[in-house]
């Protein structure tokens, strides 16, 4: 701060002299601090730097995320039981016993059931909610907090929760045995036509307030005055929300869709915790990865399961870069490719 | 929200405000219903006694028991897995903000060639959920002999986290102005000292979103435990949650006592940090 200051001084003390003088004047600070800047450190420091600072980091992403799955494109060519270096090479083999088990289909089935499943049920309702909530009302806040509780509670304890209500004597057939609707008690959990939508409806139950916070983040982006212009050129409420706040909603109802998508791909721990990994065979609930982890590390068979991780991860990057190229792409330009620019 | 000269303009049609307000009390109502009654169930079903819950299942305690929740409490299983959750998710916390920050801090501010492959690298990490990797991630902290430790859990957790940390964190600290950076240097800062005596402190409401992040997906963090902790000793919460469920599943009074204590510390920490949570979480998907 020194140098400015005095620069400041020198020139404000008397009357511009020389003709250079009075032309620095109207910035000497400015002047003054590009004239200072020390030299840029010698490369080798900042590189040094760079090191020190960046390596742990990359380091352990590099070791923990970026090469496991390495391990398990290469794994994935063995028969290999997980103990000493895996020699029995299978080529494409895994890859055509995973494509041609019926129980990975059905598994693979599954997970498409819920993907389309959850995008019709949650997005709808998710918009319909984050509109009724997006106004004034008493408690507006305390709302929004509580619909996020399921999000908040680990699925195992959702699992657990939801298991215990749902068994045929459990809660829920209780409760619709008393208001009268006895006709509606399922067997939810073990019943192979109603499983899938049981676990749907808990997987909706558990995020949708996920969702209606996402669309009413999107609806605080949407300028009041275009609804309010609307309101003067005499459109109603419901005119306005359809014509004018729902097209400005659409990037954040493609983001929430994409995660919901890469979500329901990756399915796991509600249903290995509520069906375990047997019975999710036969109530229809297995997904991709519980039939992973079941023909994978529990049958010991480590370059088979690998096989499958690789099966799972193509299946959700062919996903994500179709969504992407053809829905994403206005959405994420600024966020992902305009950060590193 | 709404400024002086919009509320003044509004009339009885309101389109921004709507109408119908007692509809909207009404579907809020049965939606937060909804959403908080099978935590209610779990709750008070604690209160009660097996054969309360067989005779009615969705009955209320009747007299109320508060024997389940003394027996949870009074063992030593409960609070050991509350100490290893704290002890995972408060690590993860620690290494995701300290290496993420360095990391970020790098990738925004250092002009060499790589950083924008480094930015790739990271951002390439959103692709590869921790289900994907498990397999081999498990055999290779396996063969870093770190199977059955605290290490072994929070070391993958950080890696897994550190995607969105650096994609939340490096705009967050490119939005630093240069000038400042230039004002420290010409007082003397080496870039290190900027680092550490300006970005550190400028950069803590995002700092303080990503390390919510990272403890929250530590804490329900599930299927990484499952695969490398067999001690009982060492289990978090997820897994005793579970494991407990299924050593004492004719005990049903028990296990929702033990479920709805461990929802607790979920709870209040998300009330605790509600608005940085709902806030991180919509700016980390918008961008």
């Amino acid at each position: 701060m020194s140098t400015p200051e005095h620069v400041r001084l020198d020139v404000s003390a008397g009357p511009p002299a020389a003709g250079d003088g009075a032309v620095q004047a109207p910035s000497p600070a400015a002047a003054a601090v590009r004239g200072t800047v020390p030299r840029r450190p010698r490369p080798w420091r900042r590189w040094l730097e760079i090191v020190l600072l960046a390596g742990p980091g990359t380091a352990v992403f590099v070791t923990f995320v970026i090469l496991p799955v390495v391990m398990a494109a290469y794994y994935g060519f063995f028969r290999w039981s997980g103990y000493g270096p895996p020699t029995e090479f299978v080529g494409l083999r895994n890859y055509q016993l995973i494509l041609t088990d019926g129980a990975f289909l059905e598994a693979l089935g599954h997970n498409a059931f819920i993907l389309v499943s959850s995008l019709v049920l949650q997005g709808p309702v998710a918009i319909a909610i984050a509109l009724l909530l997006n106004r004034r009302m008493r408690g507006r806040s305390l709302i929004r907090v509580l619909i996020f509780v399921p999000y908040v509670l680990s699925e195992v304890i959702v699992a657990i929760g939801f298991s215990l209500m749902l068994h045929t004597t459990g809660a829920v057939n209780d409760v619709l045995e008393r208001v009268g609707l006895g006709g509606l008690r399922q067997d939810w959990l073990a019943d192979p036509d109603v499983a899938i939508w049981t676990l749907v409806l808990i997987l909706v139950w558990k995020y949708i307030g996920f969702a209606v916070i996402l669309m009413l983040a999107g609806l605080q982006g949407v300028p009041d005055e275009v609804r309010e212009a609307a309101a003067i050129d005499g459109a109603s409420y419901w005119k306005t929300q359809w014509y004018i706040t729902l097209p400005l909603l659409g990037p954040t109802v493609r983001i929430w869709a994409f995660l919901s998508i890469i979500g329901s791909l990756q399915v796991f721990d509600l249903v290995y915790v509520i069906w375990g990994q047997y019975v999710a065979n036969t109530a229809g609930t297995s997904t991709m990865a519980t039939y992973m982890v079941a023909n994978g590390r529990i049958s010991g068979a480590y370059g088979y399961g690998s096989a499958v991780a690789v099966v799972i991860f193509l299946i959700s990057l062919a996903v994500a870069l179709v969504y992407q190229r053809f829905l994403l792409r206005r959405d994420t330009e600024g966020a992902l490719t305009g950060g590193a620019a | 929200m709404t400024t002086a000269a919009t509320t003044t303009r509004r009339t009885r049609r309101d389109p921004v405000a709507g109408h119908g307000g007692l509809a909207a009390y009404l579907v809020a109502f049965a939606l937060v219903g909804l959403c908080l009654a099978p935590a209610v169930y779990i709750v008070l079903g604690g209160f009660r006694t097996n054969s309360q819950i067989i005779q009615s299942p969705a009955g209320l305690p009747d007299p109320w028991e508060i024997g389940n929740y003394l027996s949870v409490l009074t063992g030593s299983v409960f609070w050991q897995q509350l100490v290893n959750s704290l002890v995972a998710a408060l690590g993860t916390t620690l290494g995701v903000v300290v290496l993420g920050l360095m990391t970020s801090y790098v990738i925004a501010r250092y002009p060499f060639r790589a950083k924008h492959a480094m930015y790739s690298l990271f951002a390439a990490g959103l692709m590869f959920p921790i289900t994907v990797a498990i397999t081999p991630l498990y055999i290779l902290v396996r063969d870093l002999g770190m199977t059955n430790t605290m290490a072994g859990i929070i070391l993958p957790q950080i890696a897994f986290a550190l995607p969105t940390t650096v994609i939340i964190l490096v705009p967050f600290l490119r939005a630093i102005p240069r000038e400042l950076e230039e004002a420290a240097f010409i007082d003397g800062a080496s870039r290190l000292g900027f680092f550490a005596r300006m970005v550190v402190p400028l950069s803590l409401p995002g700092v303080i979103t990503v390390g919510i992040l990272a403890f929250v997906a530590s804490w329900n963090s599930y299927l990484l435990p499952l695969f490398l902790l067999n001690d009982t000793a060492l289990y978090t919460l997820p897994l005793g949650v579970q494991a407990f469920a299924s050593q004492y599943s004719v005990d049903t009074a028990r296990v929702l006592a033990f479920v709805s204590l461990s929802m607790i510390p979920a709870l209040v920490f998300f009330s605790a940090f509600e608005r940085r949570i709902v806030g991180g979480l919509t700016g980390a998907v918008k961008g």
